[in-house]
């Protein structure tokens, strides 16, 4: 029988929260599609999120699925990691969420390399709460709380990631959705802390705060504004953002070395 | 208090708290094992002068302390499970991530399903069963020491290592004859109101010594409801509370002056 990427929807569940154009179902859509093309079973995998727009994915995805406490998405995963190594843990997350309020446990489960697919949903703003700046929004652009320009520069996750330690980095957005998928793939199969950026497009409140357009509008932008790692465009537009692959490397894993050293205690 | 109010909305919370390495340990067995009983955070609330020093503890033997099982789910696969479907022993029985059922855990208002609601008979249900799992158990969860109370006149209440200096000062009065008892908490939380009530009934005097302006002496207060009989011994300048500190006030409370 043909596997539906419905078979992997709780449907009671919905309608979902997500306004009209946003991004966050055109992940959920390509999670699920690389998850059906690597052929890993539903009781295999462990959803975990902390709070946010995003963070509502684990609750309509038929998974185990741990919706905890704002920016612990990754403290909780690493909990079930550690605890059940031989399942896949994915942990989607916001922005704000990795990066802001989850800053510590994303670079430290970064510096583990410990096996989690750790995805941020970058819409470069609060979404749920009303449209505040987040660590991605960026210098000068306009939030609720930044009605006169945002002063603060914004991360870049990717560096922020290899800095780190992750030892496999992407970058994707919600326009390039086959990639995405491939991308996804690759992060879900890597032995490792895997880190997929996804830019997707937040229309009520970053579109409509710094006069984007649509969710169209915005989907194009990404189109444009992106470039794959090494093409020509970007030496002549040094403005343009790269998507692809950062970084793929064998490093040795956190629940590996742990088991070691359970064993070296245990003298074995 | 941060333990118990720490955090928004309302909920009951285990707290136990220990004087000594030796009930340390065992109390920290007893903590996990609240824990699991009633999948509940329990928090151990050391303080600073227990957490630094260093005394003698001798190790029980395996299986010396009972442990607590945790409670699994005998409903198969294929059959509805509900995880969050209360039981009138406060317990839920529990399936693990990785096994047959897949749930969603979240720390929102939910539904026996675990999925968020905003429905409030669902959102009163769930709030009833976190409390009353831990309120409706309150003797269960006491911990509690109990030196020279059976004729004490005066009793001093204090935790942590507050009821070392306590301890001492009582068992020094004691020698002298002076009919002076701990009562040593080491459930703080759910208060042991019931305890406290029935070691101090016959009390001239209760003297709550603790490290704070009074944060236990005012739970003593509700639960004594005899505000003229509740002393307070403390410091809150970070030094240690020594049996000399406690025996002013019991000086100035028993009318011996200072």
């Amino acid at each position: 029988m043909p596997v539906s990427v419905k078979d992997y929807l709780r449907e009671r569940f919905m309608p979902h929260i997500w306004c009209p154009g946003c991004g966050h179902g055109i992940i959920m859509n390509n999670l699920i599609r690389a998850i059906i093309s690597l052929g890993i079973r539903k009781n295999d995998i462990v959803m975990v999120t902390g709070i946010g727009c995003s963070s509502r994915i684990s609750g309509y995805m038929d998974f185990h699925t741990l919706h905890t406490i704002h920016g612990r998405a990754l403290a909780f995963a690493t909990g079930v990691k550690l605890s059940r190594p031989e399942l896949t843990i994915i942990a989607p997350m916001g922005d704000g969420d990795a990066l802001a309020i989850g800053g510590n446990h994303f670079i430290h489960a970064a510096r583990r390399n410990i096996d989690i697919t750790a995805i941020v949903m970058n819409n470069r703003i609060y979404g749920m709460t009303g449209g505040q700046f987040s660590p991605l929004s960026g210098y000068g652009t306009i939030a609720t709380t930044a009605p006169y320009g945002n002063i603060y520069e914004a991360f870049d996750i990717v560096e922020l990631a290899k800095g780190a330690g992750a030892s496999f980095v992407a970058r994707t957005t919600t326009y390039h959705v086959t990639s995405m998928q491939e991308i996804l793939e690759k992060a879900m199969r890597h032995k490792g802390f895997s880190v997929v950026e996804i830019l997707t497009q937040c229309p009520t409140y970053f579109g409509r705060k710094n006069r984007m357009g649509d969710a169209v509008d915005m989907l194009n932008y990404f189109k444009e504004k992106t470039t794959p790692i090494g093409s020509g465009k970007k030496e002549k537009d040094p403005s343009l953002i790269e998507r692809g692959i950062f970084v793929q490397e064998e490093r040795t894993e956190y629940c590996a070395e742990y088991d070691k050293i359970v064993g070296k205690a245990r003298g074995r | 208090m941060q333990a118990r109010w720490g955090t928004h909305g309302d909920h009951s919370i285990v707290a136990l708290t220990a004087s000594t390495h030796q009930d340390l340990f065992r109390i920290t067995v007893e903590a996990f094992n609240i824990s699991e009983t009633y999948r509940t955070p329990v928090i151990l609330l050391l303080d600073e002068v227990i957490g630094h020093m260093r005394e003698k503890l001798i190790l029980p033997e395996p299986g010396e302390i009972p442990l607590v099982e945790r409670l699994w789910t005998s409903v198969k696969e294929g059959t509805n499970y509900h995880p969050y479907l209360p039981r009138e022993d406060g317990r839920l029985p529990m399936s693990d991530f990785g096994g047959v059922h897949r749930y969603n855990v979240t720390g929102l208002m939910h539904d026996m399903w675990g999925f968020p609601s905003d429905n409030p008979e669902i959102a009163y249900g769930l709030m009833r069963h976190l409390i009353d799992k831990i309120e409706d158990r309150v003797q269960e969860m006491t911990y509690i020491k109990e030196f020279y109370l059976d004729d004490a006149e005066t009793v001093l209440i204090s935790y942590g290592s507050a009821a070392r200096s306590a301890l001492h000062l009582v068992e020094n009065r004691r020698a002298r004859g002076e009919k002076l008892g701990l009562l040593e908490l080491q459930t703080l939380w759910p208060f042991p109101a019931h305890a406290v009530r029935d070691r101090c009934e016959r009390a001239q005097f209760v003297v709550v010594v603790e490290m704070n302006m009074g944060q236990i002496m005012q739970e003593v207060n509700k639960a004594l409801d005899a505000k003229d009989k509740v002393f307070l011994a403390n410091r809150i300048d970070g030094a240690f509370i020594s049996p000399s500190d406690i025996r002013n006030i019991l000086r100035l409370v028993q009318g011996k002056g200072v």
